[in-house]
């Protein structure tokens, strides 16, 4: 999973450290989009329900297909009340299960439409990502190679969302449990010959 | 057990701090026919002991399915657990709703033992009663509780609750040590041998037991809790009583107890 570390304060961006991805449980990653604060909150809702999970020490665990549920429950019955967690969700994570080593990956959003995919992408980058994913995602792919699909995505994201910052973070989530990489750059270029002297030619009107 | 003054209300304490009205509500469950239940790492059964009101009537119906990966069987005041199974069913799906996955059977076991505390400690309840035994299917394998009215619960590798469970009980504990290894059906044997000892001397057929399974097969798959229909459970019980009648031969019995150190064929 990956984003990138801004929080905007309507076109103002206002912070530019912030982490989007977390883990949650053992099992689990959940990234977000939309109302920071929100996420907060729904962070709380998880810390509770992890910690009472923790707390029955019975050897059963929260997997990503239950926590998903259960957001999806949250984020449904606030969308009812008309006062939704403004958020779109996405919850990864890998479980053994009876039949194996079992992968989820899924979305949920400020209206409590749901599902699970082996590409999610949020906001932008549902226009933007999501082609590219379609086109060269495959099963087996490496971490590496992954991470250079992903990579490819928030390059596109970068120069076409004015939003964006150049800061990333990756966070990989395997049996092993959550790992969250530190932020890091994309290098990006702007040495096209039409931004320089972009002024050239244009109407002026003095 | 005999009447004193500190027995009519479930909220006062005797001097020896006992809670008089809990006791008897216990002593409704060994009233109920008897319930056996046994578990293997990975398969769960429970078999009951049929019993009519009359000749003329159905029999009482002592195994529900509580969720897909769980069930109980209840002796004692069948009425009280009719109405615990619907509660035990609400709080399996509700989990689901949730969830989206089955609600471990441990912490189904404390909800009920949690519900049954309750009606100890108001003066204006009366403990259920029913004891009963909740096998189901989670994650971690799977297990067998037993609930009682006090609001306690264990879990067990085997267990026999109602009149004549003494005898199961017996049977039991010489052979549980080796159920985690048993396949599905060397437990269903053993439950129905269990039945059999309660029985004490009239004939096991599948009109006077029910026998429900759950549990995983060997590749993942999971087999629902179900009641194994009544043809297949004479069909078991017949072949049980082959094997008795052949002693000169190894019995079957042991033939499909894959190598391990067979128990004693049976020798009643």
């Amino acid at each position: 999973m990956a984003s990138d570390t801004g929080a905007s304060y309507g076109s103002t961006l206002r912070y530019k450290s912030v982490e989007r991805i977390k883990a949650v449980g053992k099992h689990s990653l959940i990234g977000a989009s939309g109302e920071f604060s929100d996420f907060q909150e729904i962070l709380r809702y998880l810390d509770e329900l992890t910690l009472s999970d923790h707390m029955w020490d019975d050897g059963n665990s929260l997997g990503p297909k239950e926590i998903h549920s259960y957001l999806t429950r949250v984020m449904y019955n606030r969308r009812n009340k008309f006062d939704p967690l403004w958020n779109s969700l996405v919850l990864g994570g890998v479980k053994k299960g009876p039949k194996g080593e079992e992968k989820y990956l899924g979305m949920v959003n400020m209206i409590g439409t749901h599902f699970e995919e082996n590409h999610i992408a949020t906001g932008f980058g549902n226009h933007l990502a999501i082609p590219i994913l379609r086109a060269e995602w495959h099963e087996d792919m490496t971490f590496e190679e992954a991470v250079k699909l992903v990579e490819k995505c928030l390059l596109v994201l970068l120069y076409r969302d004015r939003s964006s910052i150049n800061k990333f973070q990756i966070a990989k989530i395997t049996t092993e449990g959550a790992t969250i990489y530190p932020p890091y750059s994309l290098k990006t270029y702007w040495g096209f010959a039409h931004f320089e002297n972009p002024a050239q030619g244009a109407v002026g009107s003095w | 057990m005999f009447r004193n003054q500190y027995d009519t209300d479930v909220t006062t304490w005797s001097p020896q701090g006992r809670l008089f009205q809990v006791e008897y509500a216990m002593e409704a469950v060994k009233q109920g026919s008897a319930c056996v239940g046994l578990r293997s790492r990975t398969h769960a059964v429970l078999a009951a002991a049929n019993k009519a009101a009359s000749e003329l009537s159905s029999h009482q119906r002592k195994v529900f399915r509580v969720a897909e990966h769980a069930g109980v069987a209840l002796a004692g005041l069948t009425a009280d657990g009719r109405v615990l199974s619907r509660f035990l069913r609400s709080e399996c799906i509700n989990h689901s709703f949730v969830y989206e996955s089955p609600l471990p059977v441990s912490r189904l076991a404390l909800r009920l033992a949690d519900k049954a505390q309750v009606c100890t400690q108001r003066s204006w309840k009366r403990p259920y009663g029913v004891g009963l035994l909740v096998a189901g299917l989670d994650e971690t394998g799977a297990h067998l509780y037993y609930n009682c009215p006090s609001g306690n619960y264990f879990e067990y590798q085997a267990f026999a609750i109602g009149s004549r469970s003494q005898a199961a009980k017996t049977f039991l504990e010489r052979r549980f040590e080796k159920y985690n290894d048993y396949t599905p059906e060397q437990l269903v044997k053993d439950a129905l041998s269990a039945i059999k000892e309660t029985l004490q001397g009239e004939k096991l057929t599948s009109s006077n037991c029910t026998v429900a399974i759950v549990g995983r097969k060997d590749d993942g798959t999971m087999e629902p809790f179900e009641t194994i229909d009544a043809k297949r459970i004479q069909e078991i019980i017949d072949s049980m009583e082959a094997a008795e009648e052949a002693p000169a031969e190894p019995s079957a019995m042991q033939q499909e107890e894959e190598g391990t150190d067979a128990a004693a064929p049976m020798d009643i």
